[in-house]
């Protein structure tokens, strides 16, 4: 119990890591003149914030297939933090978008939503993921119990797949990023499938010898 | 024999100056600050390796007077250069690779003077001037650039092509040794582009061979590149190697990489929205870091970049969403 609680205290700072980095490098930038950020920070907080999400959404799923490689069930214990901080820099990318990009100019953000289709997706993404932060507690466990709980939290798969394919539409020339993700999304899909497989054959055996 | 106790005020002899080190003190300090310095640049490599820029003699014109340009900092932090990277802060790490001296410049198509030029042949010292030019990148912002360079129509008059010539090509230099991300293919390499003659006429265009008074820095371009304010950043192609006189419409790197989102055209129109973003307003890159930068104000697109005056009858009775 207290490896977990010291465990998360330690992911919760390493999570919060990306953002206090971004704030201190803009208020270097602002206070010495530096350029940690370029001369062009409403690019870069935006495509920072877009990253973590991914990145730490990566992590989220990658939790399940290691601990069971490695044998370390209480790994398991992290992943609902892992997902909230994927959602937390989801959603302020959404907001870096909205604010910081758009300057909330609501027209520009009707026309980006009806007619641009990787900021369609981009946003499809962070509402799917909006319910599974909503039900990230044990409360909403028990309420709505763990087999439809554990229906639900597969959106997580959608949601990563549509972030990816936000990332492949937003780039110009160079694809070799959201190649990286796309194929470590590949293989934690392939692995899930495969212990599923392994799963149902062990069930369909059992049955059989039933027979 | 005088036995002298040196009095504690007494210089000792090791401790004067020699004449010579004295009287070129200065050279001296130089010499040796240079040598540290040197001797630290070891360490980081990347950012110091840069081409060393020289001072240009040229005259100023009335182009940009009122506008206030972007610092030498940005305009050389900030670049789309991919045969150096994608990331725009790759190319001022990486450019040092190029070579920009000595130069030489291909002539060939239906022109009177073809051949290989010597740079110094192609561009004429007295002939420079400065042009502050608006810069605005299809990716939806923008820079003012104080820009040294010819006017490319004096250079096409000099070069003398015939009235087969309806379009001017332009092709960058292709050496993967020199510029690394050519050994991907991320882009079709070399990068080329294109204008319409009456285009490479118009008086703004300017080959330009500095900026802010002194030679190009590779990562702009060097050591000369084409400016066509008018026109998207893209159309600006760097360290040409190339220009041909053509009958027909050359290809250009990114109408081959995405027709559907970059014309051969490309003129700076917020009317016509980029399939993925709108062109409507900018975001006027000005040096400024942090927060302030931040929340800067985005300006107005303004139609051919602000421009119109001078070459919207270049496109009388044109379709300027169908021919983007």
């Amino acid at each position: 119990m207290i490896f977990r609680s010291t465990a998360k205290l330690i992911l919760f700072i390493i999570g919060l890591a990306p953002l206090t980095w971004l704030v201190t490098a803009l208020t270097c930038d602002s206070i010495y003149g530096t350029m940690f950020m370029s001369v062009d920070p409403v690019q870069k907080l935006n495509r920072e914030l877009g990253d973590w999400a991914l990145i730490f959404l990566m992590v989220t799923l990658s939790v399940g297939p290691l601990s069971k490689i490695l044998k370390r069930k209480n790994l398991i214990a992290l992943r609902r933090m892992l997902g909230l901080l994927t959602y937390f820099y989801a959603v302020l990318h959404l907001t870096s978008y909205i604010i910081i990009d758009l300057q909330l100019d609501w027209h520009e953000f009707v026309k980006d939503v009806t007619k641009r289709n990787f900021i369609i997706l981009g946003m499809t993404s962070v509402v799917l993921l909006t319910p599974l932060a909503l039900t990230s507690n044990n409360i909403s466990l028990k309420i709505l119990g763990s087999k439809s709980w554990k229906k639900l939290h597969y959106l997580v798969y959608p949601a990563a797949i549509i972030a990816i394919i936000h990332f492949f539409m937003m780039i110009r020339a160079d694809y070799h990023r959201p190649i990286m993700y796309a194929s470590l999304l590949l293989a934690l899909l392939i692995y899930r499938i495969w212990t599923i497989e392994i799963k149902n054959t062990k069930i369909i055996s059992r049955f059989r010898s039933k027979i | 024999m005088i036995i002298r106790t040196p009095k504690s005020y007494d210089l000792k002899e090791t401790s004067v100056t020699k004449e010579d080190i004295y009287f070129n003190r200065r050279k001296f300090l130089k010499s040796s600050l240079a040598a540290a310095a040197s001797g630290f640049l070891g360490f980081c490599p990347s950012k110091n390796l840069q081409a060393e820029v020289q001072q240009l003699s040229y005259k100023t014109t009335k182009w940009g007077k009122t506008l206030k340009p972007s610092s030498f900092e940005a305009i050389t932090s900030y670049n789309n250069f991919y045969e150096f990277g994608t990331d725009k802060s790759d190319p001022k790490k990486n450019s040092h690779l190029l070579k920009p001296k000595p130069w030489t410049i291909e002539v060939a198509g239906h022109v009177e003077k073809t051949g290989v030029f010597d740079f110094d042949e192609l561009v004429e010292k007295k002939t420079l001037e400065e042009r502050i030019y608006r810069m605005r990148c299809v990716e939806a912002w923008s820079m003012v650039i104080p820009w040294i360079g010819v006017p490319l129509n004096k250079i096409i008059k000099k070069l003398n092509p015939s009235s087969k010539a309806k379009f001017v090509g332009f092709t960058t230099l292709k050496d993967p040794t020199q510029m690394p991300m050519q050994n991907t293919n991320i882009l079709d390499w070399p990068y080329v582009e294109g204008l319409r003659i009456d285009e490479a006429m118009n008086p703004l265009t300017l080959l330009a061979v500095g900026l802010y008074g002194k030679t190009m820095p590779n990562q702009n371009g060097a050591p000369i590149r084409l400016v066509v304010p008018w026109k998207y950043g893209f159309k600006g192609i760097k360290s040409i190697v190339k220009i041909e006189f053509l009958s027909h419409k050359p290809p250009s790197s990114w109408n081959i990489q995405a027709p559907q989102e970059y014309g051969f055209y490309s003129n700076v129109n917020p009317n016509r929205d980029h399939p993925r973003w709108s062109q409507k307003k900018e975001r006027r890159i000005t040096g400024q870091s942090g927060f302030a930068a931040l929340f800067d104000d985005k300006i107005d697109t303004l139609l051919f970049n602000g421009y119109a005056e001078e070459v919207a009858h270049l496109y009388k009775d044109m379709d300027l969403i169908k021919f983007f």
